[in-house]
């Protein structure tokens, strides 16, 4: 007995070693089983409280990023309640003055299917023949131009797109008004072509275009997009210049149509000039 | 002494916090965890009793447990170098032995001397660390690559952390 005590002494720091280290196995499964022990997780007093003024600190810190993430929210929601309850206005808005005569009306409406990768594109607007929609309206966003109104039926109306083969919107160009038609050939939904710019007009990148009166549809001074690049193809005499569309056709979403009240007195008689000078 | 226990507590608290609240957000993968809190033990004096060590030891692996729900494995891992850094200071002693009053930082002892002590012991912590934790063999090459880059990782953080320490000591 003696003697085992004695070994036990000479060898105090290797067995101290093992009675830790037995402890700490001991702890180690006692903790596997279902009631782990309480005073060695981060559930007792120093560690919570520790851990409780780490995560206050935290969230003063993360505080720009929760107002950031909470007023998304906000939006989100607020414009939930705006679909869910507001009535898209279909109304017309017309203005009586003595002295300026209205050229334009402009309705609402909501682009419900638009394409933009096809040759000829199409949109289809939530608003038809009994909201006043007609042949041949223009249909813009605040962004630019987007078409022209092609089928009406009573409630929905189909919209060729400026993407489209056969439309051709007369353009200007802003700075010195040389117009030309606006064709899209048909590759990058976001670029189109203005053609038959005269070579004398000085052209520079990102100039604005506009609609031009010309058109007969679309009111003069509608943003069109911005001059990307030009050039004089060969056994051209005139520039062609591809244009950046402003509107995003693939975000189209609020439209406005507008309706040309003298259109069919302006057609009627240029056809009218136009047969006599045939005769 | 008393000044020594003193320098040794709040080092200890230091440590612990800096590992808790700081270290424990690093997130570098999954292969490399730090846990430079061994500096605690890697600076207690050398003159500092064997069991006193083995118990300091014992006693941060119980706190970081606390914090990390680890549950003994830390204790048991830093019980193991406690025992473990009495042989490696024996076998890293210099022909005169140790001064006394000097701790085994960089300052005193050189980086060369500083750098395979503490590499040796950072190694054998997280050598039980992680295969402790993990508990089984099945990972076992995955396991020693986790070893090896924590080991370098924490170690590197250890030689700048205890340039932290390293002017209290001087001014003395």
């Amino acid at each position: 007995m003696k003697n085992l005590l004695n070994f036990l002494y000479r060898n105090n720091f290797f067995f101290v070693f093992l009675l830790l280290e037995i402890i700490c196995f001991l702890i180690l499964i006692k903790n596997n089983g279902y009631q782990g022990s309480s005073l060695l997780n981060s559930s007792n007093k120093i560690s919570a409280k520790v851990y409780e003024v780490e995560a206050d600190a935290k969230e003063y810190l993360l505080l720009k990023d929760e107002n950031e993430r909470l007023a998304k929210m906000n939006t989100f929601l607020l414009n939930r309640i705006k679909l869910g309850y507001a009535a898209i206005p279909l109304k017309t808005y017309t203005v009586h003055d003595t002295l300026y005569k209205q050229e334009y009306e402009f309705m609402s409406g909501k682009a419900i299917n638009s394409s933009v990768n096809k040759r000829n594109n199409y949109l289809t607007l939530n608003i038809g023949s009994a909201q006043g929609v007609t042949n041949d309206m223009a249909v813009i966003t605040s962004d630019g131009i987007i078409g022209i109104v092609k089928d009406v039926s009573e409630n929905f109306s189909s919209v060729m797109s400026i993407l489209h083969k056969d439309v051709r919107v007369n353009c200007q160009l802003k700075k010195d008004a040389s117009y030309g038609p606006l064709i899209w050939d048909g590759s990058d939904y976001r670029f189109s072509n203005l053609t038959d710019i005269p070579t004398h007009a000085k052209i520079k990148k990102g100039d604005t275009v506009i609609t031009s009166s010309l058109s007969g549809i679309f009111p003069e001074g509608i943003l069109v997009g911005f001059v990307e690049s030009y050039e004089q193809r060969p056994n051209e005499s005139f520039y062609t210049v591809k244009v950046r569309l402003s509107a995003d056709f693939k975000k189209v979403n609020h439209v406005s149509v507008i309706k040309y009240n003298y259109k069919t007195e302006r057609d009627s008689l240029e056809i009218k000039s136009q047969v006599q000078s045939d005769k | 002494m008393i000044n020594n226990l003193i320098r040794n507590s709040v080092r200890f608290i230091v440590l612990v916090l800096l590992q808790v609240l700081i270290v424990q957000n690093i997130r570098l993968g999954s292969y490399i965890i730090l846990f430079p809190y061994v500096l605690f033990i890697l600076l207690l004096p050398f003159e500092t009793p064997k069991l006193v060590v083995l118990f300091a030891s014992f006693f941060i692996g119980l706190t970081i447990d606390m914090f990390y729900d680890t549950a003994g494995i830390h204790a048991a891992a830093c019980t193991m170098i406690g025992f473990a850094r009495y042989y490696i200071l024996k076998l890293l002693s210099p022909r005169e032995g140790y001064d006394p009053g000097l701790i085994p930082n960089v300052e005193s002892m050189g980086p060369v001397w500083f750098i395979t002590y503490s590499a040796i012991i950072i190694f054998i912590h997280h050598l039980f660390f992680f295969y402790l934790e993990i508990f089984r063999f099945d990972e076992f090459f995955r396991t020693l690559l986790r070893v090896l880059l924590s080991t370098i990782g924490t170690f590197c953080f250890v030689y700048i952390v205890q340039f932290l320490f390293y002017k209290a000591d001087r001014n003395k």
